[in-house]
């Protein structure tokens, strides 16, 4: 943040490990809802199109279809109610923000879809791209 | 009782509670502060503590400044402020206060002065509120103009605009103060203090912080 006096306070809020997401991965979010005095988790399951903040308010845009209605929640990544992020399916993305996902309507949305690597060929790719 | 303190305004951010709930915040650096001077009735006329906090290279410092400075046995100071006490305390000149001390366990809420960040020249509308006008239905080139400033009818008492009549002009960069600011959190291992809220100026702007006037 700049700042090393605001990191100072920060980092008492920071979950210690995060999930190494990517833009254009489909996730499963599990996230805590507290209804009255009972609570129970619910997991959204859509396409990481954004990530924005730094620090505590680093947080990621998740887009998926309901009933042909688009729908996006920006989850907080260090908010304990976001209690875990399962990477389902990696994309392959060229760009950091994914909002022409908006405009696109039936087959064009899931050409994307089609595009995206399962996890099993994309990890030796990744492996060797790290060494 | 020490009346308050003098920090820096550090920036803003956030914190998570363990509900989930995103409070923004503003961190400010209080203290540690030195008295400079203890004012009193009999010799000034009036009760005040005088805090230096920060401190000023000694050649960039004026020799008065130094000679003050030294009654209090520390290097002159960037910034000094007075804060008015009800009537003479126990804490002596030369006295080293900070959070600790300012009895951050009791304070619940405190108010924070400041000067504001400067807006320049600015309309009527970011100044004061105004409601401007129309985007459409006929209005040409005046969508935040002030609108009328007075007619013939106040020529009669002798000016055409009243005086303290609300214009465009100067913003900001004024002394302000936030009352009842809530404190979350102090830390005076880092002479932290971390309130919700904003706080009036820029980041690394000096900040007066007193115990609140209207709230516990």
């Amino acid at each position: 943040m700049g700042s090393p006096l605001l990191d100072l306070v920060e980092k008492a809020y920071l979950k210690p490990k995060q999930p190494t997401y990517h833009i254009g991965d489909t996730v499963d979010v599990r996230c805590r809802i507290v209804e009255g005095s009972k609570e129970r988790i619910q997991i959204f399951t859509g396409v990481v199109i954004a990530e924005g903040g730094k620090g505590v308010s680093a947080c990621i845009t998740v887009r998926r279809i309901v009933g042909n209605e688009g729908v996006e929640r920006k989850f907080p990544l260090h908010s304990p109610n976001v209690i875990d992020i399962d990477i389902k399916r990696r994309g392959k993305v060229r760009r950091a923000k994914l909002y022409f996902l908006r405009d696109r309507i039936g087959k064009a949305r899931k050409l994307r879809e089609l595009r995206v690597q399962h996890k099993k060929t994309a990890k030796p790719a990744l492996a060797a791209a790290g060494a | 009782m020490i009346p308050g303190l003098l920090g820096t305004k550090v920036g803003m951010t956030n914190i998570i509670t363990e509900l989930g709930a995103m409070l923004p915040v503003t961190v400010i650096k209080a203290g540690p502060c030195v008295v400079l001077q203890v004012k009193t009735k009999k010799v000034d006329g009036y009760d005040a503590l005088q805090l230096g906090f920060g401190d000023k290279k000694p050649h960039r410092a004026t020799m008065p400044h130094i000679g003050h400075a030294a009654k209090a046995k520390t290097g002159p100071k960037c910034n000094v402020r007075e804060f008015r006490i009800a009537e003479a305390t126990e804490i002596a000149i030369g006295d080293v206060i900070n959070l600790e001390t300012f009895g951050t366990e009791d304070i619940n809420y405190i108010d924070v002065s400041g000067v504001t960040k400067g807006k320049g020249f600015a309309g009527v509308m970011k100044r004061h509120g105004f409601g401007g006008k129309e985007a459409s239905h006929g209005v040409e080139r005046k969508h935040r103009s002030a609108g009328g400033i007075g007619g013939s009818a106040n020529a009669g008492t002798g000016r055409a605009v009243k005086k303290g009549k609300r214009m465009a002009g100067r913003m900001g960069y004024v002394r302000c103060t936030a009352q009842s600011m809530q404190v979350l959190k102090v830390d005076t291992e880092n002479d932290l203090m971390i309130v919700l809220g904003s706080v009036p100026g820029p980041a690394g702007s000096l900040v007066e912080i007193r115990r609140a006037k209207k709230k516990g």
